[in-house]
């Protein structure tokens, strides 16, 4: 366990893809106290307001957010449907979330997220998220395949920005 | 694109390689002048050479016999786009939790005011308490 630096400041996020690693690191700095951080993540009607943008549509299939639950949801675009599923691993409340991540369109990969919410006081929270993947392949593809489709967490909002 | 950059990455994986290209990056080298730090056969480091070739990391001029290795920057930009792009399309995503965050700190203290009010009237000590939660609010 290292110790939280709460002098850092990563009020924009902050993003590590070590070369050679199976992994994707991810710290971001919130106004807001761990348990709203936490319940923005847990409770699905909050979930869908910020996992897509508007131009994607979000159903959720299953939603159980409990350690040993489950979750699936279909994002649909104009260009298609694209579903998602995992498992909450363990759901510890206003603390950590470790859950199982899978695009059904890549049945084969799958990965593990594990994330932490820090209290910073002062109603800041600090978020850190490490994704493992189950090889470098495996991570890569998915960091690339964001950007081919944009797609894959609906974010082609920022393709049109960019294009 | 991302399967230049999955050549890349893999080739990447391995510690050799990546030594071999923090090298490259300070000057060109022959196969020989690349080989000399390691305990390997000339012909595991020219295999090493040609997974970096084909992910497109590096290129062999013809330069007589010497036949120098060179590295190619362009791939790292390539490279540093794609990891950059993928941090953007992150930080908006989080941006949109900014909101739905906020709305919720919103709703809050509306609660709160609605409650603190009510508390409030007993006694006078929590007032300067509210005054620092509501100057916090409109930081």
């Amino acid at each position: 366990m290292t110790t939280t630096d709460t002098a850092a400041d990563y009020s924009t996020l902050k993003l590590d893809v070590p070369e050679g690693v199976q992994t994707v690191s991810i710290t971001r700095d919130f106004a807001a106290t761990p348990d709203k951080v936490f319940r923005a993540h847990i409770d699905p009607e909050l979930f869908v307001k910020w996992c897509g943008p508007d131009s994607i549509t979000n159903t959720i299939r299953e939603w159980n957010a409990t350690t040993g639950g489950n979750w699936s949801y279909v994002s649909n675009d104009d260009r298609g449907e694209y579903a998602f599923f995992g498992s909450f691993h363990e759901v510890r409340e206003n603390e950590r979330i470790v859950q199982t991540f899978t695009f059904e369109g890549f049945p084969d990969a799958v990965n593990l997220e594990i994330l932490k919410l820090t209290d910073l006081g002062d109603g800041r929270t600090r978020l850190t998220s490490t994704s493992i993947f189950d090889s470098v392949e495996s991570r890569d593809g998915m960091v690339a395949s964001g950007m081919e489709h944009g797609i894959v967490e609906g974010y082609n909002k920022l393709d049109r920005l960019l294009a | 694109m991302a399967d230049q950059l999955s050549k890349v990455f893999a080739a990447l994986a391995d510690p050799t390689r990546r030594d071999m290209v923090a090298r490259l990056s300070v000057a060109d080298s022959t196969v020989n002048e690349l080989a000399e730090p390691y305990d390997v056969s000339l012909q595991a480091v020219s295999k090493h050479l040609k997974v970096l070739e084909d992910s497109g990391l590096v290129s062999r001029t013809r330069d007589a016999q010497r036949r120098p290795v060179h590295l190619e920057d362009n791939v790292f930009d390539l490279m540093t786009k794609w990891i950059e792009r993928y941090k953007q399309q992150a930080e908006e995503r989080y941006q949109r939790l900014d909101a739905v965050l906020e709305a919720m700190n919103a709703d809050e203290a509306t609660n709160d005011s609605d409650s603190s009010a009510a508390s409030a009237k007993g006694s006078d000590d929590s007032a300067p308490h509210s005054t620092d939660r509501k100057s916090r609010k409109g930081a």
